[in-house]
């Protein structure tokens, strides 16, 4: 059973029991008490859906259509966060920037955690050290301090800068200028490969391997096997690469804040969606205007997962037709 | 069969050349994976000056200076400050995870309860939520309660289980404990609570420790929530605390002090991956099998 049923089957609770015919539940008399303690393990999410997702998100929506500084009542205005958002050159700028960002930084990320994944699936000694070290920087790169570390090593006169000035490519370092700064948190973002890649290697491991053996004896080679085999058996853990490293992508905030000394420049070179929504919303205390920010940028996550799922229909292999 | 062996032993020279790409190429990527963080640690001796300009990774005269000038503290703030307030907020996180999604998860994976259907998927439907929907709302709530500026607004969805991860994580795994335990257990008279205490969480341990760890890694890096919410450099965390080392012209007059914490600051997570890196990669490789 490959990771494709598993995912599947295991999106569903029921899916491993069969669900108990209605005479029959009514005739345990263990019904009610099951309800109520299944209700009572759960109280403290139900809890925090209800107060801190799904409150929250309605009132977001209606803080959207309002005019809001946290401290006036919030003053109904209808759409018009949402037109002066439109017309915004900062805002069209922030989605520009976030777009090349997402657009740019996951596939070559996801291309490289593939990548290194097919190299690492092969078993040869250090295997496992040579996966732990790949992953370490996923768990790090949010920090902080590697945000110091990026700054400095991408600054005009470190590292970067001069092995590209010796081949006579001199922009100066990447975080002083604007044409090449997103380039930098680019380069952050693919440097944490490793989470990906032991995902994608999990799959892998998945793979029956007398399909290899089987095709070998054919006379398919390495190219073929990996597009007729490889890819298609993997292709639920890509898919499900794809949608989270997409989705947590467009979410990009301490990196660019960092990177670029807070300023998400120079000139708005990284003024990410979330690093603007936050400059609205807590500088400018443009509560209203933010919460619109965040309604467009949840519209704009909802359309790439609504598209992703519609699209996996064409690529997306599940065994047994599972789907 | 015998084929296939006949084949190997003719080919063993092939194979060994590609043991050495192999070995090479990920010797290659070994070294970029690792410039940075090399980097941070030789920086960290170098005087302020050289940080940037110099190309050796570690210098020929190490100082101590950047370290000894870090028990001063800054703006009359002991550094120590900042880790004990990080250490506090990630404590405080990994036992608030550990009950909430527990018995959540317990629920889920257990109990045969009306709606759980429904309850599950919603709760899968959050992980793919961009929390900044949730920001400004949030905010407004927690500035209303009188929140701001302590650790509440920070630490009370984790005793609310909104961290879905760590639920679908621990659900998966208390799915494939073997019913049979709890059934016996059921015989013997043993309620919900019971079980999940004395069955079901000690069995869970490779879960729990993998949340924990993940959740302990996730608040001490954490940025955003430390940035709106704690506005006192008392009450700062080591991402903020950090953060007063940088002046506002980008470049910090003791860049070497901010090198030197940016490396103190790292130290914690990266033993936490040395002493625990099996659970941290096995929980990671389980997530993509899920969905």
């Amino acid at each position: 059973m490959g990771p494709a049923v598993t995912l599947v089957k295991d999106s569903l609770p029921a899916a491993r029991e069969p669900r108990p015919v209605a005479a029959d539940a009514r005739r345990r008399p263990g019904r009610r008490r099951e309800n109520l303690a299944g209700y009572l393990f759960m109280s403290p999410w139900i809890a925090g859906f209800l107060l801190l997702t799904a409150g929250p998100m309605v009132a977001s929506l209606y803080f959207a259509f309002t005019d809001y500084n946290l401290f006036n009542t919030p003053k109904w205005v209808g759409f018009d966060n949402f037109t002066r958002m439109f017309d915004d050159p900062r805002w069209q700028k922030s989605v520009e920037v976030t777009a090349k960002y997402v657009v740019i930084g996951t596939p070559l990320k996801l291309l490289l955690a593939l990548g290194v994944a097919l190299l690492l699936a092969q078993s040869r000694r250090g295997q496992a050290f040579y996966r732990a070290a790949f992953y370490a920087p996923s768990l790090i790169g949010a920090s902080v301090s590697v945000g110091f570390v990026w700054r400095s090593l991408f600054s005009d006169g470190a590292v970067v800068d001069r092995t590209q000035s010796f081949f006579g490519w001199h922009v100066g370092g990447w975080v002083g200028n604007a044409d090449w700064v997103l380039y930098c948190l680019v380069a952050l973002t693919v440097w944490q490969f490793g989470a990906p890649m032991v995902i994608f290697l999990a799959g892998l491991k998945q793979v029956p391997r007398e399909l290899y053996e089987a095709a070998e004896m054919d006379g398919a080679g390495p190219l073929r096997r990996f597009w007729n085999i490889t890819l298609p058996m993997i292709s639920p853990v890509l898919f499900f690469n794809v949608l989270l490293e997409t989705i947590h992508s467009f979410q990009i905030f301490g990196s660019a804040y960092v990177v670029s000394n807070t300023q998400c420049g120079p000139a708005d070179a990284t003024l990410v969606y979330t690093c603007y929504l936050y400059q609205q919303g807590f500088k400018n205390a443009q509560m209203g205007f933010a919460a619109a920010m965040a309604w467009m940028l949840l519209l704009a996550v909802a359309l790439v997962t609504a598209v992703l799922f519609w699209s996996q229909k064409k690529w997306v292999h599940y065994e047994e037709g599972a789907r | 069969m015998s084929a296939i062996t006949t084949k190997v032993t003719d080919t063993v020279g092939r194979k060994r050349a590609g043991s050495l790409a192999w070995h090479l190429g990920a010797l290659l990527i070994l070294a970029v994976i690792l410039y940075p963080v090399a980097w941070v640690i030789g920086a960290s001796f170098k005087p302020s000056k050289d940080i940037i300009n110099s190309l050796q990774l570690f210098p020929g005269h190490p100082i101590l200076s950047n370290f000894k000038g870090l028990a001063d503290g800054i703006a009359d703030i002991g550094i120590w400050t900042f880790f004990e307030n990080s250490l506090f907020y990630a404590v405080g996180a990994v036992v608030g995870v550990l009950v909430s999604c527990s018995l959540t998860a317990y629920a889920f994976a257990r109990i045969r309860f009306a709606g759980r259907n429904l309850l599950f998927s919603l709760m899968i439907g959050t992980l793919l939520l961009p929390y900044h929907v949730l920001l400004i709302p949030q905010y407004v709530m927690f500035q209303k309660l009188g929140w701001i500026n302590t650790y509440a607004p920070l630490l009370v969805g984790k005793y609310l289980a909104t961290e879905a991860f760590f639920v679908f994580l621990m659900v998966q795994f208390m799915r494939n404990l073997p019913r049979e335990l709890d059934e016996a257990a059921r015989l013997d008279g043993c309620g919900h609570l019971r079980i999940y205490w004395s069955i079901v969480l000690p069995l869970c341990r490779p879960a729990l420790i993998t949340s924990a760890i993940f959740t302990f890694i996730n608040a001490w890096n954490d940025f955003m929530g430390p940035l709106i919410y704690l506005n006192e450099p008392g009450k700062y965390t080591v991402s903020l605390g950090l953060m007063m080392f940088r002046d506002s012209d980008g470049v910090a007059a003791n860049y070497g002090g901010m090198i030197a914490m940016s490396l103190v600051a790292l130290l914690p997570v990266l033993l936490f991956f040395l002493a625990f890196q099996r659970y941290l990669i096995d929980g990671m490789a389980t997530s993509g099998l899920k969905g």
